[in-house]
């Protein structure tokens, strides 16, 4: 399938940028493409879609046929069907290329995938997350000393990745002075050719060999020591992983990495922004730091950091009054169902203290659901428990810019300026 | 309204009257209980509900779906006794049931 050029873009006969969603025929709109999502420009076209048809049929786009599922409860229905949707081969809307493709439990069914699942999750655990609270409340505190006051710097490069990036270090016990290789291979591995990441299918593919090799040799180096907490160990250890193959090795690799990466990331620059957008709730966070913990949880809902989860249909289903056809493909759009007022009350609101603040879908729900949910709210509260003890107001002075895709929903620059608690 | 008794890890003891109909997660989360979370509203979706049944009752509770199952098989601490308590309906007979829980959800 083609790649998707930077030709092809704003002009491109696939993007929707500038167009009204409520001025073309509902058949037309088309949520894959990356334009809309990148300029902030998809909330109307998901509100259309899921007041006037809900669980959509787009029949043309740059990655084919697809169905959109727009609601909340029908997201969650679809979710908690792994019989009916598999996760196979691919949870990506794209494809996948046949000679690229990294096999990983998030897009297996059962039973493999709850073999691979179970072993990997202890890393990531609470029993486990109690032991990493301290380093990573440590290495917040680090990055926060050396941040400029009153000077304007990019937060995402700055805070958001450096914090999870030394995270996923700490996670894989990987070598703290060369942890920017993960943060590199976790942005090839999802990258779209051609759009300043990786030029193309070979160089991603050469960057994602690199991360094997490397993880390969931490793999030969701990499975001859005692069984230790971090990931590789318990892979190279754990009863039913032991024997995995080198690539399902690196598909639950890049797997974790990917997993702890963009979607953390994004969530940390989320906050700043709605945070900045909404005053109101500024305020009422720096009189009531006890908001936190909701507020974390309202963030990784407004924020949405993984705009969907794909499935293939295993069989002919009907879903809302639609037919399914075995093989079809279906979006699960977390980015429609939790902004959907059938479920959620104003959902349109960033409101720290809303009830019920995690029952947001942005882990997904079912046995797919984020297993490092509990390590993404974990380091988001400590980094603003840390935050509040040090800045009042943390500044965005210019636009955001955002991610170019359809799925990562995040920011690629956030400029700041800090202003000190006197 | 029957008696439900809700343990901490930690010991501390909740004792709440449930109503016959409503689920036992919905008599923790509506009476303070802490240490249930329930992230998915009660849909057998998350896990996050995940209690300890004291032996005595886990006959007289209707049996666990597939889907329940599912989920509790993926929970780094589950036990033989272990349930999901969105999926356990308060019944007559439920009255003075006692249930513990572990120490995290996930």
């Amino acid at each position: 399938m083609a790649d998707l050029k930077v030709q092809e873009d704003k002009k491109g006969k696939w993007s929707m940028i500038g167009k009204d969603p409520y001025a073309m025929p509902i058949e037309e709109i088309d949520l894959s493409h990356p334009g809309i999502w990148q300029a902030n420009e998809f909330l109307p076209f998901l509100k259309r879609l899921r007041d006037e048809d809900p669980v959509h049929y787009c029949a043309r786009s740059a990655v084919g046929p697809y169905w959109s599922i727009m609601k909340y409860k029908d997201i969650l229905a679809v979710d908690t069907s792994p019989d009916i949707y598999s996760s196979e081969p691919t949870i990506s809307i794209v494809d996948s290329f046949d000679e690229f493709t990294l096999p990983s439990f998030i897009a297996m069914d059962r039973p493999k995938h709850d073999e691979q699942r179970q072993t990997a999750q202890s890393v990531v655990a609470p029993g486990n997350l109690k032991r990493l609270e301290v380093i990573i409340r440590q290495r917040v505190c680090r990055i926060l000393n050396n941040l400029p006051l009153g000077k304007e710097f990019d937060w995402v490069q700055n805070v958001s990745v450096e914090l999870t990036t030394q995270m996923l270090a700490t996670l894989f016990d990987f070598p703290f002075e060369d942890r920017h290789k993960l943060t590199y291979w976790s942005d090839m591995a999802t990258a779209i050719p051609g759009r300043g990441v990786a030029e193309s299918q070979e160089e991603r593919w050469a960057a994602i060999q690199e991360c094997l090799a490397y993880f390969t040799q931490l793999w030969n180096e701990r499975v001859g020591n005692e069984p230790g907490f971090d990931l590789v160990s318990m892979l190279a250890h754990g009863e039913k992983t032991k024997d995995m193959p080198p690539m399902e090795y690196l598909g639950n690799i890049i797997l974790l990495i990917v997993g702890g990466n963009d979607t953390t990331r994004n969530s940390i620059s989320g906050g700043i922004v709605a945070l900045n957008e909404n005053p109101r709730e500024y305020v009422k966070l720096r009189n009531n730091v006890a908001l936190i913990p909701n507020m974390v949880s309202e963030i990784i809902r407004w924020q949405t950091p993984l705009a969907y989860m794909r499935r293939t249909a295993k069989q002919d289903t009907t879903l809302r009054g639609k037919e399914i056809k075995a093989g079809d493909k279906v979006i699960m759009w977390y980015a429609s169902g939790n902004r959907d007022d059938e479920v959620i009350e104003r959902p349109n609101d960033f409101w720290i203290d809303r009830p019920q603040a995690r029952q947001h879908l942005s882990f997904g729900f079912g046995i797919h659901r984020c297993m490092g949910n509990r390590l993404a709210e974990m380091q988001l509260r400590i980094l603003w428990e840390e935050i509040m003890q040090r800045f009042k107001f943390i500044e965005v002075i210019g636009n955001p810019e955002r991610v170019y895709s359809s799925f990562i929903k995040g920011y690629t620059k956030l400029p700041v300026v800090l202003h000190a608690n006197s | 309204m029957k008696n439900i008794i809700f343990v901490e890890h930690d010991g501390t003891e909740h004792r709440v009257e449930a109503r016959v109909g409503t689920s036992l997660m919905l008599a923790a989360v509506t009476n303070g209980v802490p240490g249930i979370d329930a992230d998915c509203g009660g849909s057998c979706s998350c896990a996050t509900c995940h209690v300890y049944v004291k032996e005595d009752w886990l006959e007289k509770i209707s049996d666990k779906s597939e889907m329940e199952e599912a989920m509790l098989s993926l929970s780094p601490d589950r036990k033989l006794n272990s349930r999901l308590a969105c999926q356990i309906p308060i019944t007559e007979e439920l009255d003075g049931l006692e249930v513990s829980m572990p120490e995290f959800q996930f």
